[in-house]
């Protein structure tokens, strides 16, 4: 098996060279999108394999004669015993090698950092509301540059998702439940986070924006908005 | 034509008539759900709602297209109309073991083909998605009853059909038969029927939760009386994946049958994919369901562990695969239409399946879930895979249901039309999921940049109207006047293109039952 060998010599360093690409880090996101570029490799290979031995074959196998009959092999028993046994453990060597890296990104992406900042998240039928646990509440979420952020969530309605793209995070709100997800904003930016479970209505019109800002802006933009928070408490109790 | 008559069809307890009316009814279904897509399509022409702007209109035709073509198209065309034309034949009984109850499976699925159209008609219809989850389905105003009693309906039929299919292959064989001589595609409707027996209840236990949770004030689902939201969540995907394999293994069924026959040449490694795939898919299936709740906040070891079993989902799937592209090797290959839609087949099972393995990996899954990636997904593999692999068997038995042909030149062009509108359609979904665009989404004026791909995807859509109109032209024209079919049209080693004439009579097959010699198979081209 010539060609399985060739296979093992590609994947085996592929796999040793990754390992410590993951460990090294990097945002999650950015982590996201390199794995994700692997697995699109993985399967354009597979896929113009298969699809270049359909065409070829398509064309190649044409019927010379309207009598004319395949001559197809017909399998020993060792022969058929390897044409399953053999693909099946190529396939069960992709499948592992994939279920590995993903399990290890996975890892990272539901282990919060300790100095994260947390956020409260509610998700109504039909808007969202970013509660940061210090009287302020907004319906935009602004979250400082290069801070970890935590989300804890939930909804007393109808089950919502969280979806953050840019971030390539999304988890879903669920009345009697709390989910969280964790990303960090790499640069400043402006995104939106949408409504990805379907929850009626206005479902696709539920969405919010998502402003990362230099620390500083958004420590100024914190305290204004604590000192407004307090002054609506003050005045509403008279 | 001039001795029909209808009572005659109503009452009739021949598995080819029954086969007929399954297949009625579920084009009837295609054809109502596919004016939904169209609705669907339109509404995405512009990021305010296209053609139409109506939300609630909107979730409403999502909601038919999903059900009607997953549960009153897809399932009914395969197990319904295809199991039973065919089974019977193919394995040279005379008909089903239990045909009177062969004929009531037929009409409960009619009854709920009527409910679920009568859905759309009454004010507020349900708006629940195929899916059904609660707490959605219980607070919304729309009619979640009829998504309801369509499920019990279709369950109950399915159900039936899967006690008298499974005994039929069991027990009623031709003389002879073995196993391992058995046609692929009767393997695969045992698979389906397989699956259908044991998971069906769940999903019947978890609508009628449902129904009591709405209707009679129970908490099965409602949190603040002790209920939880993801019980429903997992109960219905403990039915509906495993639901993909009742769909997907008798549409491979259907191929291998087309091919071989077209390709005039034995299937490649029988028992790998009739033990490890067949096998493989009905043991793996159940493990699976997780990967659908990946989003769902279920706990971590759940979504890693789902994770590898559906990455291993890849081996059954895969020998199937090898067993099919093997059939080609060194065959003698002539085209028919029916051998056209069976490798396009191909290559939608390829983007299919391929797109399925990052979906299959937790992580990548928390970012594409939920997308236009995933909902172009299921459609190749699923959706456009199923319905190409049951057009081109419905070309390929054509000759023996009506003793017409129904290949001609509209017929290929509809195809083409059909396989380049269904490819512009759901490709440029690909790339939009990729970056995030939702699914479901009556309106998207939070992504305008998406706007050229959604008109890229709802030309695709009018591509395939003018296609299919083409196609149902040709089976309606071709039973009127197509040409008249030899006994055996392409040349088939199958018994029922050998032993019974086309179309067969009641009893199918005329004389002396059929039996078969030892060293006898269905793919026997090579002798």
């Amino acid at each position: 098996m010539p060609s399985l060998r060739r296979l093992m010599a590609v994947a085996v360093p592929m796999a040793m060279a990754a390992a410590p690409a993951m460990a090294n880090g990097g945002t999650p996101h950015s982590q996201w999108d390199h794995l994700w570029g692997h697995v699109l490799l993985d399967l354009v290979v597979i896929g113009v394999v298969f699809g270049l031995g359909a065409l070829w074959m398509m064309f190649r196998y044409r019927a010379k004669s309207p009598d004319d009959v395949g001559t197809g092999p017909k399998l020993t028993k060792a022969q058929a015993i390897g044409w399953a046994l053999l693909p099946a453990a190529i396939f069960m060597a992709d499948d592992f090698f994939l279920a590995a890296k993903g399990w290890s990104l996975f890892t990272v992406y539901r282990s919060a950092p300790a100095d994260a900042m947390e956020i409260k998240v509610t998700g109504y039928q039909w808007y969202w509301e970013f509660d940061y646990g210090n009287g302020v509440v907004t319906q935009e979420l602004k979250v400082p540059v290069g801070k970890p952020v935590v989300l804890r969530m939930t909804s007393p309605d109808v089950i919502h998702s969280f979806g953050l793209a840019e971030y390539r995070v999304k988890e879903d709100l669920m009345p009697g439940r709390v989910s969280w997800l964790w990303f960090v904003a790499d640069k400043p930016g402006k995104t939106v986070a949408t409504c990805t479970m379907y929850c009626g209505l206005a479902h696709s019109k539920m969405y919010s924006d998502v402003v990362a800002v230099p620390a500083s802006e958004f420590h100024a933009w914190m305290e204004s908005k604590v000192r407004q928070a307090r002054a609506t408490t003050d005045s509403s109790r008279g | 034509m001039s001795d029909f008559k209808l009572t005659e069809w109503i009452f009739t307890t021949d598995h080819k008539r029954v086969g007929i009316l399954y297949l009625i009814g579920s084009l009837a279904a295609f054809g109502v759900a596919g004016c939904a897509a169209v609705y669907i399509r339109l509404n995405q022409l512009s990021p305010s709602g296209g053609l139409f702007s109506d939300p609630q209109n909107y979730n409403i035709a999502l909601y038919f297209h999903g059900a009607a073509m997953i549960l009153a198209f897809l399932i009914p065309g395969l197990t319904g109309f295809f199991a039973n034309y065919l089974v019977p034949l193919m394995i040279g009984a005379r008909d089903v073991a239990f045909p009177r109850i062969n004929a009531f499976s037929v009409w409960l699925f009619f009854a709920a083909i009527v409910l679920a159209l009568i859905s759309l008609m009454v004010s507020d219809g349900p708006d629940v998605m195929w899916t059904g989850y609660p707490p959605y389905s219980v607070t919304t105003v729309g009619n979640t009853a009829f998504y309801v009693f369509t499920v019990h309906l279709l369950g109950f039929s399915s159900i039936l059909g899967a006690v008298n299919f499974l005994v039929t292959i069991l027990y009623m064989r031709a003389k002879g038969m073995g196993f391992n001589q058995m046609n692929i595609f009767v393997w695969t409707v045992l698979g389906a029927f397989v699956l259908q027996l044991i998971f069906i209840p769940v999903l019947a236990s978890a609508v009628t939760m449902l129904l009591f949770d709405k209707y009679l004030g129970t908490h099965f689902f409602d949190p603040t009386g002790g209920g939880d939201v993801l019980l429903y969540q997992n109960l219905f995907w403990f039915y509906s994946h495993p639901a993909v394999y009742v769909i997907l293994l008798p549409a491979m069924g259907v191929l291998f049958e087309v091919i071989s026959t077209m390709a005039k040449n034995r299937v490649f490694n029988y028992k790998a994919c009739v033990y490890g795939g067949v096998f493989g898919l009905i043991l793996l299936s159940g493990e699976v369901w997780v990967h659908h709740l990946y989003v769902a906040g279920m706990p971590n070891w759940l979504r890693t562990g789902q994770m590898v079993t559906t990455l291993l989902i890849s081996v059954p799937v895969g020998l199937m695969v090898i067993s099919l592209w093997g059939t080609l090797y060194r065959a003698a290959i002539t085209y028919n239409v029916a051998m056209h839609y069976a490798c396009a087949c191909l290559f939608l099972l390829l983007v299919g399946g391929l797109t399925g393995i990052p979906l299959a990996m937790t992580v990548l899954d928390l970012h594409l879930g939920e997308t236009a990636f995933i909902h172009a997904h299921f459609h190749f593999v699923m959706a456009l895979f199923a319905t190409f692999s049951i057009f081109s068997g419905i070309y390929f038995w054509f000759p023996k249901m009506t003793g017409r042909v129904a290949d001609s030149k509209p017929a290929l062009i509809g195809f083409w039309l059909n396989f380049v509108g269904v490819t512009m359609t759901f490709t440029p979904l690909f790339i939009i999921g990729m970056q995030g665009m939702p699914r479901r989404y009556a309106t998207y004026e939070q992504f305008p940049q998406f706007e050229p791909y959604h008109q890229m995807a709802t030309l695709g859509a009018m591509v395939v109207v003018v296609g299919m109109l083409l196609t149902f032209y040709s089976w309606i024209n071709g039973a009127i006047r197509g040409p008249k079919a030899a006994e055996n049209h392409w040349r088939s080693k199958s018994l029922e293109w050998t032993h019974a004439p086309s179309p067969p009579g009641p009893g199918n097959f005329p004389g002396q039952d059929p039996e078969v010699a030892k060293e006898w198979t269905p793919y026997d081209y090579a002798r």
